[in-house]
């Protein structure tokens, strides 16, 4: 039996893991040493490794990201913390530009071991500068792996996986989920990038989700479940490498698809699913595919302006029950 | 406006402390004949990459450092073998000075298989991993912030290994400049910021969008650093203010910033005449040629004749055996599309 511990908690337990594992793991960010992280997800590690391993930096995610793309090209599996997820987009290009594609444009002379942190997600009314969900934007650039945990196993488990890899992975933490708490396995726990997870059984209908998503997925899956409709929830878990396998096998058994999506509607996820599904398993479709997303919209910040954006347990429901017709 | 031009000084930036303890005498002669050998080199094959755009043997873009090779020898020269070096897309000259092979190089911007990096990145992305020459970055800026980061990991990993990395007037605008000079001076990290002050960004003269005179060195005080701006047409300048700052930055005292005065004879890329600057600048510069003005003082200073002769002659048959080999290679194979995205050597982003 493992230990129940928040998905905040995860995220050092994780850390922790592998910096006590290898001493080529450091963190770098805005606060996340003598502060514990503006989330708290990093408290206690500047304590645990020292300040040489957890260094706070200034607000400077440019430098930050620039600085861990240097130090993974040069023996290091460095972390760095992008606080919000929104602030991505002044370090795009060292995302985009920079880390995606250096092994590629130098023909894999340069090897990028690195993990980019974010808080991804909305739900707690910060408005649109601080509630998006990047995953997607991320998604678009060849070169990048893509994981969003939706418990605090996973956290722990593909954050190991993360740092192990060799590849520049962009690990999306759900703020939402934060408070949220979790079995962990005993001891040392390490997942598998690129591998999606049912989560709930289902014979007639097959819910794609990600991050907190998942959880509304599951609660739908519940209320659908009294009314007879058997749902199968696939948590995603992970966009690059994208994990068809699982979700193709699901749709070809209950053949019906839905994706529960938080980010905007336009070039989510989801759409790139729904074509991979529509070429590959058309004919064990027995309806139209249905994205369920926040509508393409930035996110406002009153509560029930929020909530009436990024998809419900209520709406996922009702636009599951409208989709079977 | 006309661009300010900078009398070089050589700052005082250099402790004395710093100045005992390091090896910084001037450069022995023999070592200065190679300084001479390594902006031959980089003449002959700027040259030679300019031909071959002429005959469209060169697609894309690429960007010369005629008139600049004074900072590129003298750097080289300075640096240890395991020191890192990042560099711009203006990088031809940094690459070859740090042993990556020429026919490789010119294979790169002819698109052939045998390129330095198969054809995959281009003149702009010249990399050679091997001798630590960390590669040339194209969006002006980001690799100051990345070059901090191999710095980072010398400093973490405790060698005493130094990161130099170029750039130019321009980049002294962007913001990526600034957060790594703060982060560097912050951290103390072993960076030798070399500005290649060229006077011009694209074709706007630097003082003419820029609010201090002396684009580098007047930032920075902003950082606390010491101002040092120097004769970067003279590569036994560079030399020795680069050797200073490395082995300030080896001693653990943290970046230098050097900025280097010098001059592009040609336009900004290949499809860029250089229109924009007034005739008696340019002609006031080619008589600054670093090239020229080397090779009389070291026969000032005793060396032969013949040497250099023999220098320019081994030149020369370097870059047209690179040219032929570069010429004679395949192109690049389309089967490397899919390769070398991931760490398992592939494309695959599905399961
Ligand atoms: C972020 C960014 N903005 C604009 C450009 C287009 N651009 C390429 S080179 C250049 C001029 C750079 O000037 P400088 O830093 O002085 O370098 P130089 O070319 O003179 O060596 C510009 C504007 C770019 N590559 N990246
Ligand atoms: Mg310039």
């Amino acid at each position: 039996m493992g230990q129940v511990i928040t998905y905040r908690e995860a995220v050092a337990v994780g850390l922790a893991q592998e910096m006590a594992r290898d001493p080529s793991v450091v963190m770098i960010g805005e606060d996340i040493g003598a502060a514990g992280g503006v989330f708290k997800a990093t408290a206690g590690l500047l304590e645990k490794f020292g300040p040489e391993r957890v260094r706070d930096t200034p607000i400077s995610e440019q430098a930050i990201l620039g600085a861990a793309m240097g130090a993974a090209m040069t023996g290091l599996r460095p972390v760095a913390e992008v606080m919000f997820a929104d602030f991505v987009s002044v370090c795009h290009d060292v995302i985009a530009n920079q880390i995606a594609k250096a092994r590629y444009m130098t023909n894999g002379q340069v090897a990028l071991p690195l993990v980019v942190r974010f808080g991804n997600g909305g739900g707690l009314r910060f408005g649109a500068q601080h509630s998006q969900s990047v995953e997607s934007w991320l998604m678009a650039v060849p070169g990048l792996k893509v994981v969003v945990p939706s418990t605090p196993a996973d956290v722990v488990g593909l954050m190991a996986a993360a740092v192990r890899d060799d590849d520049p992975v962009m690990f999306l933490e759900e703020k939402a989920l934060y408070p949220t708490s979790g079995e962990v396995p005993e001891g040392e726990h390490v997942d598998q990038l690129g591998t999606a997870r049912v989560r709930r059984d289902g014979a007639d209908v097959t819910i794609v989700a990600l991050g907190t998503m998942v959880h509304r997925a599951l609660a739908a899956a519940e209320q659908l479940a009294a009314e007879g409709t058997d749902c199968e929830v696939v948590d995603l878990r992970s966009l690059v490498p994208l994990d068809v396998s699982t979700v193709a096998g699901s749709v070809r058994k209950t053949g019906r698809l839905f994706t529960v999506e938080e980010n905007p509607r336009l070039c989510g996820w989801g759409a790139e699913l729904a074509s991979i599904v529509a070429e590959e398993c058309f004919y064990d479709l027995d309806a139209p595919i249905r994205r369920i997303t926040t509508p393409h919209v930035p996110l406002p910040a009153a509560d029930s302006l929020e909530d009436a954006a990024i998809p419900s347990v209520e709406r996922v429901a009702s636009e599951v029950r409208s989709g079977l017709g | 406006m006309r661009p300010v031009i900078l009398r070089p000084v050589i700052s005082s930036a250099t402790a004395p402390r710093a100045r005992d303890r390091s090896p910084t005498g001037p450069a022995p002669l023999e070592l200065r004949a190679e300084m001479y050998r390594a902006q031959v080199r980089v003449r002959y094959f700027e040259k030679e990459a300019y031909d071959l755009f002429l005959q469209n043997l060169v697609k894309g873009t690429s960007h010369l450092s005629i008139g600049q090779e004074a900072i590129a020898a003298g750097v080289a020269a300075a640096l240890r073998p395991d020191d890192y070096v990042f560099a711009t897309y203006r990088g031809h000259a940094h690459a070859l000075l740090r042993g990556a092979p020429m026919a490789a190089v010119l294979g790169e911007l002819l698109g052939r298989q045998t390129g330095l990096m198969a054809g995959k990145g281009g003149s702009m992305h010249l990399t050679y991993t091997p001798n630590n020459f960390m590669g040339s970055y194209a969006i002006v800026g980001a690799h100051l912030t990345i070059a901090n980061g191999a710095a980072w990991s010398a400093q973490y990993r405790g060698t005493d290994q130094v990161t130099a990395v170029f750039f130019g007037d321009g980049t002294t605008n962007i913001g990526a400049f600034h957060e790594a000079l703060n982060l560097a001076a912050t951290w103390k990290l072993p960076v030798v910021f070399m500005c290649e002050n060229n006077l011009y960004m694209e074709y706007t003269p630097i003082s003419q969008v820029t609010a201090v005179p002396r684009p580098a060195a007047d930032r920075a005080s902003a950082y606390g650093l010491e101002p040092v701006v120097v004769d970067g047409n003279d590569a036994d300048v560079v030399y020795q203010t680069t050797l200073e700052a490395a082995s300030r930055a080896r001693a653990g005292e943290g970046p230098s910033l050097v900025e280097a005065v010098t001059y592009r004879h040609g336009g900004h890329s290949r499809a860029d005449p250089g229109k924009y600057r007034p005739d008696s600048e340019v002609a006031e510069w080619l008589a600054k040629d670093p090239l020229p003005r080397y090779r009389e003082r070291l026969l000032h200073d005793g060396v032969e004749s013949s040497v250099l002769d023999r220098i320019e002659a081994e030149a020369r048959a370097e870059v047209d055996q690179a040219r032929e080999q570069a010429k004679a290679a395949p192109v690049a194979d389309p089967a490397d599309v899919e390769r070398q995205v991931f760490a398992d050597g592939g494309a695959t982003w599905r399961r």
